[in-house]
């Protein structure tokens, strides 16, 4: 039924399976053609290098603001040995063929790209070295680069990369993974703060986002879609719009959402796009909606309340006997919590720009995930791959929102409709936040128990979230490796996943967002229990230093007990924790949370106002993401980022509800994003680097704010926060 | 019917809807799209322009309000004495993440401390609660706006 959602699932699968050590790209291909007059020569796919001695360095995925632009040439610039300074940097388009994998997600661009992006590197400078060395007649072993020169040891000759470029261009294109890379204690880039590539130009107000594309005869549309999700057009009336100055046509088509030919949607199209979306006022549709208006918010908790009365109906995991642990335990505690759906609510807009023009089409997309939409286009056109070219533009906010290509989808229709007429489709704030793909609700009923020593013997999990075709909606999975299970043995999760019409994916840090939340809280509650404070009661838990293995095959993702214990460790340090302190509408909070191969323990001060407010005063950060840091500003800036998106999730009142099959906010007054006044004063950043391949920091430090935030807030008033949005009122 | 608007020194002739909002006058008619769309409704303060020197919400200011004034853009602002120095704050500072704010950002930073050169940390909040950084590059943004104020050194990594 969901065509995007599942497309796109698939490929993020996919592209999680390609580890960094298997070659993702053809070196033998070319980076993207020079622009006339440009003098240049190209050596790979990545790499052009200028008659003026400067590189332009191709970054490959697309920029959502974890700064990825900068952070993939970086790597790149590091093996080719030029200074940053002779670096330029230019967007690839999407062709997986030639730049292997493209993707913003998962915090995938760091494990993914450590090594081939410097392999590309590294295989040009070889290049470069052979070339030298067979003008010069000499051994390239007697050679040695930097600063965009080959030299050779002694000092007869040297000469810069711009004069070798053609003869190296000649040369073989080495074996990538045999191809010899720095000895890390060389590094002059990778570990150096670097500046956005983009942000002068940010600055300046330079067009570089998808809504910002233009070109001769754009035209404009806005698009009104069936609001209760699963419904469908039964009929529509254009009549009072069509007339209208500047308008030019009115398209019925299919948001992806719906099976194909059954159209949920009307696109209005005209000269401007604030006269497109003025007109939908007068554009009269029925729906065909009896169906999906069934579902709400209300429907769903009465749902997970009888599902607890019934148990769960599929096992997550299930080993030894937590039913009969619990009965011979010292101590149980049980408690339930919950979360809501919430958007994205990306300060760009959804949009995307199309020319549909001889069976082919060309689309500018700020799209997180390019391939599969390219595969949706192709299916919902009836046109081949190759008849579809895709340009990266930078993106105004992802954190998972652009990983569905509804709106590439739609504007490819519509621009089918209108052939040699490039068109750009814009949502409103009202459209974005009403047709996106929530983060799904979540319920989960807790049972741990504790023997006369106070260690944690058995934990039981209902987890209750979403269906979508059978199967649990996207977002809403947990995995048996879930911590506390692998490390106690007598564990019992299961699960119940409700039927549901509405759309979910993956909102920054998915699963792991809500999940932190419910788990890390009850073991507070837990750790109470036994007489200790959240560290204490981890650190006993985890024991003694070992690896637990996450599964089989490429994806597993193992988890390292001394990797936890370390941040822990260093995060009581750097806050100076002195055990559980609070009182007085003041208090202090501890989480820790494992995600995205990132190990991050968190502490966060509060105040609670006499209304009820909760300010954020100070929060510590601690971090294991491996052994570089590539780009230490913008990883700072990535953790704090996450840091206020966790605040926001917690205590500014996020949340959506689902009335009539349908989100009911509009705006940011009803959907508050955090403010300058929402940010704490300082949060303090530190990385303990371990013994391990670097990983991606655009997810895992957002997870443990949230139970940091709401244990602060029991510390601070003695009240739980069991569900999500705080609300103010229950803490006066 | 024509509008004729002052926009960074210039005069611009328009030829739209009055009601037309100022923001889809300069991305649609004027092809000026650094002041960028987030909301439509003034919430959010994405589309931050200078009206007479006032930081104004130009998506729901209709260019019939506009007409006779002078408006100062994103692409304009670095030659004002404090727009510049709060760009080159911006720059030092790496504030942007996505960027897609960060115009409007500028925008209400550089009217700021036009009207006040040495604002208190309350005053800065206050000033830019106006703008939604949905990446939340806030403590930058307090820290950019410190340094172009000439108010603190920089703490960064
Ligand atoms: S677009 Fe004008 S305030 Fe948001
Ligand atoms: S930098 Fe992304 S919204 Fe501010």
């Amino acid at each position: 039924m969901s065509a995007v959602l599942d497309m796109d699932r698939r490929s993020l699968i996919k592209a999680t399976l390609i580890g960094g050590a298997v070659l993702a790209f053809d070196a033998r291909m070319a980076f993207a053609a020079t622009k006339p007059g440009e003098v240049a020569t190209v050596i790979n796919a990545f790499i052009r290098i200028n008659a003026d001695n400067s590189v332009t360095i191709g970054a490959k995925n697309p920029e959502i603001g974890q700064g990825v632009k900068t952070m993939l040439p970086m790597l790149i610039a590091e093996e080719l040995d030029v200074d940053w300074a002779q670096v330029h940097v230019e967007q690839t388009i999407a062709d997986e063929k030639r730049y292997g994998p493209q993707l913003a997600g998962g915090s995938f661009a760091t494990p993914m790209n450590w090594l081939p992006m410097r392999q590309a590197g590294a295989a040009a400078r070889q290049m470069l070295v052979q070339a030298a060395a067979a003008r010069w007649g000499v051994d390239p072993a007697s050679l040695t680069t930097g600063g965009g020169r080959v030299m050779q040891v002694g000092g007869k000759h040297a000469v810069t990369y711009a004069e070798l470029a053609a003869e190296a261009a000649k040369q073989p294109a080495p074996d990538l993974a045999k191809v010899a890379l720095k000895d890390a204690a060389k590094f002059t880039i990778i570990g150096k703060s670097q500046i956005g590539v983009d942000t002068p130009a940010i600055v300046a107000g330079k067009p570089l986002f998808g809504i910002d594309v233009t070109m001769p005869g754009l035209i404009h549309a806005a698009v009104e879609m069936c609001p209760a999700y699963g419904g469908t057009v039964r009929s529509f009336d254009d009549s009072a719009v069509k007339g209208k100055p500047g308008i030019i046509a009115v398209v019925p088509i299919n948001s992806g959402y719906n099976p194909k030919g059954a159209n949920d949607a009307v696109a209005i199209v005209a000269q401007s796009w604030w006269a497109a979306d003025k007109a939908r006022a007068d554009l009269k549709i029925v729906w065909d909606d009896e169906a999906a208006r069934t579902y709400s918010s209300a429907g769903f908790e009465a749902g997970a309340d009888a599902a607890f009365g019934k148990g769960p109906e599929t096992s997550i995991v299930n080993k030894g006997d937590a039913d009969k642990a619990l009965v011979g335990a010292a101590k149980t505690v049980n408690a339930r919590y919950h979360y809501p759906f919430l958007a994205h609510g990306t300060l760009e807009p959804q949009n995307c720009t199309a020319l549909f023009k001889d069976g082919q089409i060309e689309i500018w997309a700020p799209t997180q995930l390019p391939q599969p939409g390219r595969m949706l286009v192709a299916a919902a056109l009836g046109i081949p791959l190759e008849a579809i070219t895709i340009n990266l533009t930078r993106i105004g906010g992802g954190f998972g929102r652009r990983l569905s290509n509804d709106y590439m989808v739609m504007v490819a229709q519509i621009a089918k409709a209108l052939p040699g007429r490039p068109v750009k489709l814009i949502y409103t704030r009202t459209d974005d936040l009403r047709h996106d793909f929530f983060r799904p609700a979540g319920w989960h009923s807790f049972e741990a128990g504790l023997d006369a020593q106070g260690r944690l013997i058995a934990f039981k999990d209902h987890f209750v979230s979403l269906n979508r075709d059978g199967k649990p909606a996207q977002g809403a999975t947990m995995n048996p490796t879930e911590l506390p299970a692998p490390l106690i043995a007598d564990v019992s999760y299961g699960a119940t996943f409700l039927d549901n019409n509405v759309p979910t994916g993956f909102l920054r840090a998915p699963m792991s967002n809500g999940l932190s939340y419910a788990f890390q809280s009850f073991l507070d509650e837990v750790a109470l229990a036994a007489g200790l404070d959240l560290p204490e009661f981890l650190r006993r838990t985890l024991g003694e230093m070992r690896t637990i293995k996450g599964g089989e095959g490429p994806q597993a993702v193992d988890f390292q007990t001394g990797r936890a214990r370390a941040v822990i460790d260093k995060v009581c340090a750097m806050a100076n924790w002195q055990g559980r302190s609070g009182g007085n509408g003041k208090g202090r909070g501890f989480a820790f949370y494992f995600s995205h191969r990132g190990y991050f323990a968190e502490i966060a001060d509060i105040a609670v106002n006499s209304g009820g407010g909760v300010q954020v005063d100070k929060v510590w950060v601690a971090g294991d993401v491996g052994s570089h840091i590539i780009n230490p500003i913008n990883a700072v800036h990535q953790a704090q980022g996450s840091v206020i998106d966790g605040i926001a999730q917690t205590i500014i009142g996020q949340k959506i509800e689902i009335v009539n099959g349908a989100a009911n906010r509009t705006n940011f007054h009803d959907f508050p994003l955090a403010r300058i006044n929402a940010a704490p004063q300082d949060i303090v950043v530190e990385f303990v680097r371990s013994d391990n391949p670097p990983t991606g920091l655009g997810e895992p430090a957002l997870p443990p704010i949230i139970p940091a935030v709401a244990n602060a807030i029991f510390a601070a008033t003695g009240k739980r926060i069991r569900s999500l949005p705080v609300v103010p009122s229950q803490l006066v | 019917m024509a509008t004729t608007l002052s926009i960074n020194g210039k005069e611009r002739r328009v030829d739209a809807d009055p009601t037309k909002p100022l923001l889809w006058a300069l991305r649609e008619d004027l092809d000026m799209p650094g002041t960028k769309f987030g909301c439509g409704m003034g919430l959010c303060g994405a589309c931050t322009v200078h009206i007479d020197g006032n930081a104004v919400r130009s998506c729901i200011t209709p260019i019939s309000a506009a007409a006779g004034k002078a408006i100062t853009t994103i692409e304009h602002v670095a030659t004002l004495p404090e727009g510049k120095k709060v760009s080159e704050a911006w720059i030092a500072l790496d504030v942007p993440q996505c960027g897609y704010c960060q115009a409007g950002q500028i925008m209400s930073a550089t009217a700021l401390l036009t009207k006040t050169p040495k604002p208190s940390d309350k005053e800065i909040d206050a000033a830019m609660s106006g703008n939604i950084c949905r990446c939340a590059t806030y403590l930058r943004i307090r820290a950019a706006i410190k340094q172009a104020a000439g108010i603190a050194e920089v703490v960064e990594a």
